[in-house]
């Protein structure tokens, strides 16, 4: 029976005793782990209470509703977790390296690694990644002011942060699960795994799935109701299709988890038998439904990606984008063969053949899409004014790494060769492949080329030109030679291997992962560098790369409102065909009062409730449950009896500002093409090349 | 969509001003929610009709399932639907006659509360007979099935009874409107749920 307060948490339950009870390595590191959250959330309100940024935080971030905010802080958490998570990737395969015969950490404590590491990786770096920049980019591209909904942006955000505070709290007190990020039962039941490990990952994917439902919810509502006049769908940035295909597939996938995770835990908490071994429970199901969330998943965080380059090949080529109807079509196809094709993950699950090669082809069949987005990318270049800046690397590196990553995934489409390869290194090599080249690659060139939008100056771009170069190395050493191990019959998640073969390999990936942190700390120098020389990188006016949509028609860092008078939308591309009709940064005919919402904390107070819920959930400390989820219905219906949830702006308000605006552009000297990374770029482009 | 209908569903009309033109996001993201949760139940309708069969020795439909109670839950729920459509009528078209659409709505709620006294009288005999959730992979389905109806049944009584406080303390403002339209929609959908689980589990079950 457990403690009525306490719950299951007891003093040994701290990641910390078992290195004072039994030194070793890999107890070190277990603790040393801990010991790292601990002293940078300890550093971090130092920090806040030192500079007295409290009150800054407070006002300006935490109960801010508005979609900029909202999405910067989404991509800081999906950094914050990027270094937790490519630490764990450099831990793992330093462990390999050192694995003939042996390792320095226990299998368990490897599997606890691959397992958070799969976790962080796909929930809290790449959908935190997507939704912030799509949350910063997609309002602004359609000409809205915010989000449809932006407390339940806030909410979402607070829900999302939950989850991920909930993964770093495991760090530190008990211990994650060990059966992988797909967490398949029986072994993750609780005659396996008794301990709480695999209730911290069901309540950070249950929390999390209802938060990023939700902004499904608010992505698609807002695309489809709030853009701006003219603004008709097949005028839309190739970017803010992607996001409303996303959006679709998130309403429609995040579900499916929602349900298997909430299955799982009613298996180990209330002794039901969905995926038991005895009783009639079966296991499978659990694989059907995890993957009919787990595929879509997949194409979920490559498609936004998708719309990064397409947005950066048409500006960097200074050329419309070539095919954009095509692209359209792609992206909505893509969204829905995604659908059809989970079963790929489990060939070996024992179906018919028939039933195997039906998904088979419907798995190649999505490489006819995504190749008709490649020629076009590819196309949008051709004869185009090129420049060779950071985002555009990523985009060869694309190019290159993600066709090979690709013609993987159709080798092992085929079920055949499937069970060949199938839970080896290959795999692993395959879905790095893609992820990283393809979500990983166009979030960071996304988030170079929307940075001096979002904070009104440029980041260094020598340092993001050589981090983007390690980025690629790195990735090629670190991930290529695991097809090899793959092939040559290297099961993946191993801790140990007895066959010597393997080594030489293992140390290549061991250098890649190197680089990749080499890369990691390249950015942090590049942020560094960027916010130090921020006067010179300044680009006010907040066209620093002769944009073509609307984004770039504002200020740098764009107004609360975005845009003082609502566009009217003629074209596609709309910005760019002002500039070359050479009447861009024109005062609106007329100015209205808008409607802005307020401030809240009430995304805060549902981060908090949620955090508590899931901790008193995983320690069964129920009390504390109880309180959670009171307190997050409770701040639900005070909120909906809140009448002073808005506030107007003036038209005056906004026709001054707006006016002043203006002025400085006026006074601004507009760059060329060639001198779009000297200091000289202030953000207004010269119109040189017209296409 | 017309003027006169901004969103699918009942449309309070043109005559009801902001609250009709404010209905639009708001409902049509509504909708969106509803298909999100849909997949929710579709998922468990899948899981129970693949777990049909793993009654493990355990008792099974025949021995469990009361069709008079559910036969006098389903009239419940369905009367409460036409109801609640009583309550969104007098909404739209006798805004004045507030009392009506309160007696309405009350009519609703209890109507409700009679259905979860049946349903929970139904799980206790089922667990008296063995019917635990704990003893078969069916009946953990079934208890997760219409479980997560009864507890979303459980949510939209909350919420009548907050709707119920705000139309006492806003009156008939534009949100109470929008959010008596999601209430309808969220009532009506749960109904239609239920049809599912009447004709799938319980009718399937015994025939």
């Amino acid at each position: 029976m457990n403690d009525p307060i306490f719950g299951r948490l007891e003093w040994s339950s701290f990641s910390v005793h078992e290195f004072i009870v039994d030194p070793s390595i890999n107890s070190a590191v277990v603790a040393g782990a801990g010991m790292m959250v601990v002293i940078g959330g300890i550093a971090l309100l130092w920090v806040l209470s030192h500079y007295r940024l409290w009150g800054k935080l407070w006002s300006d971030w935490l109960t801010s509703v508005d979609h900029k905010k909202i999405g910067i802080m989404y991509i800081v958490l999906a950094l914050v977790m990027m270094t937790r998570g490519v630490i764990e990737g450099v831990v793992m395969r330093a462990h390999q390296a050192t694995a003939l015969g042996g390792g320095f950490l226990s299998a368990d404590h490897f599997a606890q690694l691959f397992s958070t590491h799969g976790t962080i990786m796909i929930l809290f770096v790449a959908m935190p990644l997507l939704i912030g920049l799509i949350n910063y980019v997609v309002p602004l591209q359609i000409g809205a002011r915010d989000m449809i909904f932006p407390v339940m942006n806030q909410v979402s955000l607070g829900l999302t942060t939950a989850a991920a505070a909930l993964i770093m709290i495991s760090l530190v007190i008990g211990r994650f699960e060990t059966g992988g990020w797909s967490a398949y039962p029986p072994y993750t039941g609780s005659v396996f795994s008794p301990d709480v490990g695999p209730d911290y990952w069901i309540w950070a994917i249950v929390i999390s799935g209802i938060g990023t439902t939700l902004t499904g919810i608010n992505f698609a509502v807002t695309i489809y109701k709030s853009r701006a006049p003219g603004m008709h769908f097949m005028r839309m940035p190739l970017f803010t299709w992607t996001a409303l295909c996303t959006a679709i597939m998130i309403v429609y996938a995040m579900p499916p988890l929602t349900v298997s995770s909430l299955m799982l835990a009613l298996d180990r908490y209330l002794d039901f038998h969905f995926f038991t071994n005895d009783l009639g429970g079966n296991m499978m199901n659990y694989a059907n439904i995890f993957w009919m969330f787990g595929h879509p998943e997949v194409h979920i965080v490559v498609l936004p990606a998708y719309g990064v380059f397409s947005e950066i090949s048409a500006t960097y080529s200074a050329k419309r984008l070539y095919g954009y109807r095509s692209l359209v079509i792609a992206t909505m196809a893509i969204a829905i063969i995604s659908f059809t094709v989970w079963l790929h993950h489990v060939f070996t699950m024992g179906q018919s053949a028939s039933v195997n090669i039906a998904f088979g082809i419907a798995t190649m069949v999505i490489a006819v899409p995504t190749g008709v987005k490649v020629y076009d990318w590819m196309a949008t270049l051709y004869r185009g004014r090129v420049r060779i800046t950071a985002p555009m690397i990523y985009l060869i590196g694309f190019f290159i790494l993600f066709m090979a990553g690709g013609l993987t995934g159709m080798i092992l489409a085929n079920p055949t060769v499937d069970f060949q390869v199938h839970n080896s290194l290959f795999l692993v090599a395959h879905f790095h492949n893609v992820l990283i080249p393809g979500t990983l690659f166009g979030m960071l060139a996304g988030i170079h080329y929307w940075f001096p939008k979002a904070f009104g100056f440029r980041l260094a771009e020598h340092l993001a030109r050589r981090a983007a170069w390690l980025w690629i190395i790195g990735f090629c050493f670190a991930f290529l030679p695991l097809y090899w191990l793959g092939l040559l019959g290297m099961p993946r998640r191993s801790a140990s291997f007895t066959d010597p073969t393997f080594l030489p390999w293992m140390i290549l990936a061991l250098v890649g992962a190197f680089t990749i942190l080499g890369a990691l700390v390249t950015m942090v120098q590049m942020g560094w560098v960027s916010i130090r020389d921020r006067d010179q990188l300044a680009v006010p006016v907040g066209d620093p790369w002769d944009g073509r949509t609307l984004e770039w028609s504002v200020a740098a860092p764009p107004s609360e409102w975005n845009f003082a008078a609502t566009p009217d939308v003629h074209s596609i591309d709309a910005f760019a065909v002002e500039k070359a009709s050479g009447r861009p940064y024109q005062p609106a005919l007329q100015y209205e009062d808008i409607e802005m919402a307020n401030p809240t904390a009430m995304g805060l107070v549902v981060c908090v409730a949620a955090t508590l819920m899931g901790f008193g959930l995983v320690w069964q400390i129920w009390w504390l449950a109880i309180l959670g989820i009171l307190a997050i219905a409770t701040s639900v219906i005070v909120r909906s009896f809140r009448t002073d949830t808005k506030r107007i702006i003036s038209a005056s308000e906004l026709k001054q500002a707006h006016g002043n605006w203006l002025d400085r552009v006026a006074n601004t000297p507009a760059v060329t093409r060639d001198e779009e990374i000297s200091f000289r770029n202030r953000g207004r482009s010269a119109v040189d090349v017209v296409r | 969509m017309t003027i006169e209908n901004l969103h699918p569903g009942l449309n309070l009309g043109a005559a009801h001003g902001e609250a009709h033109t404010r209905s639009e996001p708001v409902i049509f993201g509504f909708w969106v929610f509803l298909m999100s949760d849909l997949i929710l139940f579709g998922i468990l309708f899948a899981t129970y009709v693949a777990m049909s069969n793993g009654t493990a020795g355990g008792p099974g439909p025949q021995e469990l399932f009361n069709l008079t109670s559910i036969a006098i839950q389903t009239g419940l729920l369905l009367l409460s639907s036409l109801t609640f459509g009583f309550a969104s009528l007098t909404l739209k078209h006798d805004e004045g006659r507030r009392r009506h659409l309160l007696i309405w709505l009350i009519i609703t709620a209890a109507l409700a509360v009679a259905f979860l006294g049946f349903e929970a009288s139904d799980f206790h005999s089922m667990m008296q007979k063995g019917g635990v959730p704990s003893r078969s992979g069916w009946l953990s389905a079934y208890y997760a099935l219409v479980g997560l109806h009864g507890i979303h049944i459980i949510i939209g009584l909350l919420w009548m009874a907050v709707m119920l406080a705000q139309i006492s303390v806003f009156g008939l403002s534009y949100q109470v409107k929008v959010r008596l339209l999601m209430l309808g929609l969220y009532w009506h959908f749960l109904d239609l749920v239920w049809v599912g689980i009447f004709s799938i589990v319980f009718l399937a079950g015994v025939a």
